[in-house]
């Protein structure tokens, strides 16, 4: 019994060292951003910042225009979200459920997309923006993320293994398939569309490349962008660029904190990575 | 009612997807304007020195990153035993770099890898270690982006991880204890094999991801550091190709590249789990 009890003991000692590793950085990050310019470069370093130093996130503001991109990273993410949610659930809907012809043939085009690099549609993609006049637009971080092969793919699993008999029995009741939709499958699936939409959210609010291609102007940029011209010009500001990024970083993580147990399953059963 | 995605797949995805082929067939002038050059992008390519150089060190950070999964892996299994507390948080707790924006990721590794007065050579030299500028020393960048690459999965494989265990049947444990096997026996005989459809699965997902890494030396090279062509990658190259140098063409046939090594390396991983994975 006793080589149980200190197997237990060890692997808290384990654990507890991962999550040092994991947490000790972010401590980090969050005192260095109440430090003063000095204490952040001392040597050797101060842990606790004498005294604390508020100005860093004041400072960041004037570097950047934060709050500008905040709004432009909450209409992206919040806009590819929303589109994702009503186009993936209908096709996801036709495909778990309806007969039609070519529907295999459809569904290995969705396949394609869903396994390809995105390096293979970027090019064309960024073409289409600038076509249109979309480039440093808000449009343009949102419209080709509005439609997500992922997406169908998740909701699609799990229509799927929705009892059928439910739907079964609407339709001798005279619903339509859109009845069908919207009022049986739909509801039943609250926790697959919660798990998309915490994805796409993440995703989307993360995502570094599409924001940096299509939209150079600093006021149409996102967070991740805008951090990431931040630290090519003010390198050495670290109270301010660690105030900043852990602003940019929070609404993401408070929706995480709340939202966990669908992410944590929505990966669990998919691998999701969109 | 596939209609609104069909077409939104079609018009962003699907026929991008045939354009960018046929780019890698064109060369694009400064103004615009494309003109058929046939295989020339892809006979440039294979004398490019930049390009290989790139592909090399892709496929250094997937080797690299996929060192984390072993680790993973036990964390696993050490978070699955039954009379563990506390298993939430740790899950919790191990899941945030994952959902981190990797530009604050980035400049919070920047700072902490910083030569002079960064935490980790302060740290290193208590122990008497004088460490090097991490990111922008050729010899060490490589291994210090590998790093914070394995720092952000970790939490997303072990999650992975941790559901595939859910399936493993608790009776195969209770009956090998009963046999007298330890902790470390059972790790071996019962979790590795049982676990190896999920470990083949983060495997696979783990490869296609590292291979499109980009953000990170993205964020952490600035244009002309000395530690870029050793840190380079190759979607960081399609990047700079396509949209920095403007040389569309060229970027194509670099993206068509790695998509055949992706096909190739994940083909391969689905040959050889023929001798390894064990589905019941």
């Amino acid at each position: 019994m006793y080589s149980r009890r200190w197997a237990l003991a060890a692997s808290y000692a384990v654990l507890l060292v991962g999550a040092l590793l994991v947490v000790g950085p972010f401590v980090w990050q969050a005192l260095t951003s109440v430090k003063s310019f000095q204490d952040s470069v001392r040597i050797p370093p101060v842990v606790l910042p004498s005294p604390w130093d508020w100005s860093g996130y004041a400072r960041v503001f004037e570097v950047m225009p934060l709050g500008r991109q905040f709004v432009n990273t909450v209409l992206m993410a919040g806009g590819r979200t929303i589109a994702q949610l009503i186009f993936c659930s209908l096709a996801a809907f036709a495909f778990a459920r309806l007969e039609f012809p070519g529907r295999r043939f459809f569904f290995g085009l969705f396949l394609v997309v869903l396994m390809v690099p995105s390096q293979l549609f970027v090019i064309p993609q960024f073409l289409i923006m600038q076509q249109l006049g979309w480039l440093n637009t808000i449009q343009a971080l949102i419209v080709p993320g509005m439609f997500s092969a992922f997406g169908t793919f998740l909701l699609r699993q799990f229509f799927v293994g929705l009892p059928r008999e439910l739907d079964e029995a609407a339709e001798l009741d005279g619903c339509g398939p859109l009845q069908r939709y919207w009022r049986i499958l739909l509801p039943l699936s609250r926790p697959g569309l919660i798990a998309l939409a915490v994805l796409t959210l993440l995703w989307s609010w993360n995502d570094l490349m599409w924001p940096l291609i299509v939209n150079t102007d600093p006021e149409m940029m996102t967070l991740s962008a805008g951090l990431a011209a931040l630290s090519g010009q003010h390198n050495i500001e670290y109270p301010a660029l660690m105030a900043g990024s852990l602003m940019a970083t929070a609404p993401v993580i408070v929706i995480f904190a709340i939202l966990q147990k669908q992410v944590i399953e929505g990966i669990a059963n998919t691998g999701g990575k969109s | 009612m596939i209609a609104p995605l069909g077409l939104g797949l079609a018009v962003f995805y699907l026929w991008p997807i045939a354009q960018t082929f046929y780019f890698g067939f064109t060369e694009w002038g400064p103004f615009g304007g494309s003109e058929w050059t046939g295989l020339a992008n892809y006979e440039r390519l294979l004398a490019d020195e930049e390009v290989w150089t790139a592909l090399r060190n892709s496929i250094a950070y997937t080797a690299l990153v996929l060192l984390g999964v072993p680790v993973a892996i036990v964390f696993a299994a050490l978070l699955n035993q039954r009379r563990l507390r506390g298993r939430g948080i740790f899950r919790t707790v191990y899941f945030l770099p994952v959902v981190t924006m990797p530009s604050a990721v980035a400049m919070l590794w920047q700072y902490l890898y910083n030569g002079d007065f960064g935490v980790l050579n302060q740290l290193l030299a208590l122990v008497g270690v004088d460490g090097p500028s991490w990111v922008s020393d050729p010899r060490t960048a490589i291994y210090a982006l590998a790093a914070i690459g394995v720092w952000m999965a970790f939490g997303y494989n072990l999650v992975i991880l941790m559901a595939g265990l859910q399936n493993v049947p608790k009776q195969l444990y209770e009956a090998s204890a009963i046999d007298g096997a330890g902790p470390v026996r059972q790790f071996v005989s019962i979790t590795v094999p049982m676990l190896s459809p999920t470990i083949f699965f983060v495997s696979v997902i783990s490869v296609i991801g590292t291979l499109q890494m980009f953000d990170l030396v993205y964020l952490m090279m600035p244009a002309g550091s000395p530690a870029l062509p050793a840190t380079q990658t190759i979607v960081h190259l399609f990047y700079s190709t396509s949209f920095v140098r403007n040389d569309p063409g060229y970027g194509a046939a670099i993206a068509f590249v790695l998509f055949v090594v992706i096909a190739l390396l994940t083909a391969v991983q689905f040959r050889i789990q023929r001798r390894w994975v064990h589905y019941v």
